[in-house]
């Protein structure tokens, strides 16, 4: 008995050492919004270079910064930018701020239902309405009828590039339904007449995407690539991959640098996203 | 101890009655460690140690030299351990985050009177605020943006919301089925109900949510008329079906434990079926019943999925037909992106220990309920 355990525990022992230093593990963690493309990226990427191992897992930006300081992810996708205290707790487990790559841009549509006459919206308008300033559509060139609000659950990335570039910082109307994602929005006003809500342009399938005017005078923009791409489109936000810097090496730096590439970048369309400007490729 | 009547316990006996004791310590062991785990995460928020005002005098990077060690460990927020293991360029990266945070602030918010609380001490945490921008004093929950509020009296509010509403559902439905499949029922039916009943539990919560997310409440939204079509109202009934099978089960437990000397002697005494079992058997299976419904309502208040696919706006409402936030809908959807460490996070376990606390103590004052009734029942009081 006492032989086999000795053994068992030599073999446990073996096996976690060649599984350590098995070379070109990259683990990602992080985002659920780029979750699909980090997959795609990690498939595609692993197909022409059999040495790599890519796992990707979600849980969220959050979670994924947890695990950047934990060292337990070499990678972290993040939907939003890194905040002050989560720099600050990289810097505190290892001694660096986290490296930020910019990886794909994503335009954000304000979905109403189809039935609905109205066209365009200002920014500021779409932040009254989602502040709850506004609450019937009349105000805003629509039939009198009151206004139902669709919104994301507080943990999204979109949920928070929302409340800070259209809504200004303002609270969201406590009246604003949280849907557990973009689908479910979209699901919600295609069945109510009056509904309006908002995610990524790409999944507005269905509903109405109303063109976007940054402000009073400013010509009213569709979401569409070419001017989510060329920044006219006034709402959009950038998506993106951190790594400690002492690991950004060998294995790693290759696949951050082919994610940048042009050959990275042709897939972040197949997933419902934007690439890179040109300048900001690799 | 163990087993020793007469004769040498064989080895294997030995071990496995080692086994069964180590699985049931560590039982205890779990629970223990579970509690001090969601304790510790939340004990610095009652120490007062966090603070969220979004305005904060930075301390310029250049005054490194000027601070004594302990105020400077204080200022960038390191345990000792941390603080003496860093030299100076780790700590000026600090600084220089901390002025960075500061630099980030959007100008409209700089002069905002909101921007200088710490909105995680207790007035703000259960008492209505007039925040800037509103027009009266309000209990709001909004922990993400630039001015956290985190009033926790709206998730309170829909817990016990959806909750009741599923216990006034399912507590008749439930108890009612059992009487009739107990004492009323012919032997074929009961075989038949009892198992059916019994299945709904088998359920995921995930299924009920998704069937009530996109059947029930239309249904529902289409008979009573109201305007928000996700409500505490269908969380609540889709609540009750996970309840029903947990409550059913114990309670027809209950009334068919109850000696049959009574039923036979009640029916001898020419009281009818329906009399007997409202009169005899059901007062004579109360604690029994009474546990059931408690450990529904442990059920029904721990339920996350279906509240988190039905509703989930944090309005602060008893209306039955607004929308409701439970305290475990926001631990499940907020954790992932919470900061950790953070005031967010710190206030989810918060929540955590608070649910727990109210489970606990429920139980409990169901445990003493339950003995008095016994007793009664007994003829010992």
């Amino acid at each position: 008995m006492k032989q086999f355990i000795k053994s068992f525990c030599v073999a446990a022992v073996a096996v976690g050492i060649s599984a350590s230093a098995s070379a070109g593990n990259i683990t990602v963690k992080g985002s659920d919004t780029l979750l699909i493309l980090a997959q795609k990226w990690a498939e595609n990427y692993m197909g022409s270079h059999a040495d790599v191992k890519i796992s990707v897992t979600g849980g969220g930006t959050g979670t994924g910064f947890a695990a950047l300081q934990n060292q337990t992810t070499d990678l972290c996708d993040a939907s939003r930018k890194a905040k002050a205290a989560e720099i600050a707790n990289c810097i505190k487990a290892f001694n660096a701020r986290p490296t930020e790559y910019k990886v794909a841009l994503d335009g954000l549509s304000v979905y109403v239902n189809p039935e609905s006459p109205l066209k365009e919206l200002t920014v500021a308008q779409v932040g009254d309405i989602f502040t709850g300033k506004t609450k019937n559509w009349k105000e805003v060139g629509g039939p009198d009828a009151p206004i139902t609000l669709y919104s994301r659950e507080n943990s999204s990335g979109t949920y928070e590039f929302f409340k800070e570039h259209v809504l200004k910082g303002h609270d969201f109307a406590a009246s604003a339904q949280t849907m557990p994602g973009t689908a479910a929005i979209v699901q919600a006003v295609l069945k109510d007449k009056y509904g309006i809500g908002y995610g990524g342009a790409a999944y507005g399938g269905g509903t109405k995407q109303l063109s976007i005017k940054k402000d009073d005078t400013s010509p009213a923009i569709d979401p569409t690539e070419n001017n989510v791409e060329s920044g006219t489109y006034p709402i959009w936000r950038y998506l993106y991959v951190y790594v400690n810097p002492a690991l950004d090496k060998g294995d790693i730096a290759a696949y951050l640098n082919w994610i940048r590439s042009d050959d990275g970048q042709k897939y972040v369309k197949e997933v419902g996203y934007f690439p890179l400007p040109k300048n900001l490729r690799n | 101890m163990g087993i020793h009547r007469g004769h040498q316990a064989r080895p294997v006996e030995w071990l496995a009655e080692k086994f069964i004791f180590l699985v049931s310590l560590s039982a205890i062991v779990m629970v223990f460690l579970i509690f001090l785990f969601v304790a510790r995460e939340a004990l610095p928020l009652f120490f007062g140690e966090t603070n969220t005002a979004l305005v904060q005098k930075p301390i310029p990077t250049a005054d490194l030299e000027k601070l004594s060690p302990a105020k400077l460990q204080q200022y960038l927020e390191l345990t000792p351990a941390q603080f003496a293991a860093m030299d100076k360029d780790t700590l000026k990266s600090l600084m220089d985050v901390k002025q960075e945070a500061q630099d980030e602030v959007p100008e409209e918010f700089r002069n905002d009177p909101d921007a200088r609380i710490n909105t995680t001490e207790w007035r703000y945490l259960v008492l209505p605020h007039q925040w800037n921008h509103y027009d009266k004093p309000e209990y709001i929950w909004q922990p993400v943006g630039q001015i956290q509020k985190y009033n926790i009296i709206p998730l309170l509010v829909g817990t016990l919301k959806t909750t009741l509403i599923g216990l006034l559902f399912a507590v008749p439905l439930s108890v009612g089925a059992a009487i009739y499949v107990s004492q009323m029922a012919r032997p074929k039916m009961r075989e038949i109900i009892k198992p059916t009943i019994e299945l709904l539990s088998g359920i995921p919560s995930v299924v009920v949510g998704f069937f009530a997310l996109l059947v029930m409440a239309t249904v529902l939204q289409k008979v009573f008329g109201y305007q928000t079509r996700l409500n505490a109202f269908v969380a609540g009934i889709a609540l009750g079906f996970a309840v029903i099978p947990v409550i059913f089960s114990i309670a027809e437990d209950a009334l068919t434990s109850v000696p049959r000397a009574y039923t036979q002697a009640a029916l001898a005494l020419g009281a009818s079926r329906w009399q007997t079992a409202w009169q005899i058997v059901l007062p004579a299976a109360l604690p029994g019943v009474f546990a059931a419904t408690v450990l529904g309502f442990g059920r029904a208040i721990g339920e996350t999925m279906i509240v988190l696919m039905v509703c989930s706006a944090s309005v602060m409402s008893w209306s039955i037909f607004d929308s409701a936030r439970s305290i475990t809908t926001t631990i499940a959807a907020e954790m992932a992106e919470a900061v950790s460490g953070g005031p967010h996070y710190r206030i989810l376990f918060m929540l955590g220990a608070l649910l727990f606390a109210v489970t606990f103590v429920s139980n409990m004052v169901a445990g003493a309920v339950i003995q008095r009734f016994k007793l009664k029942l007994e003829g010992k009081r």
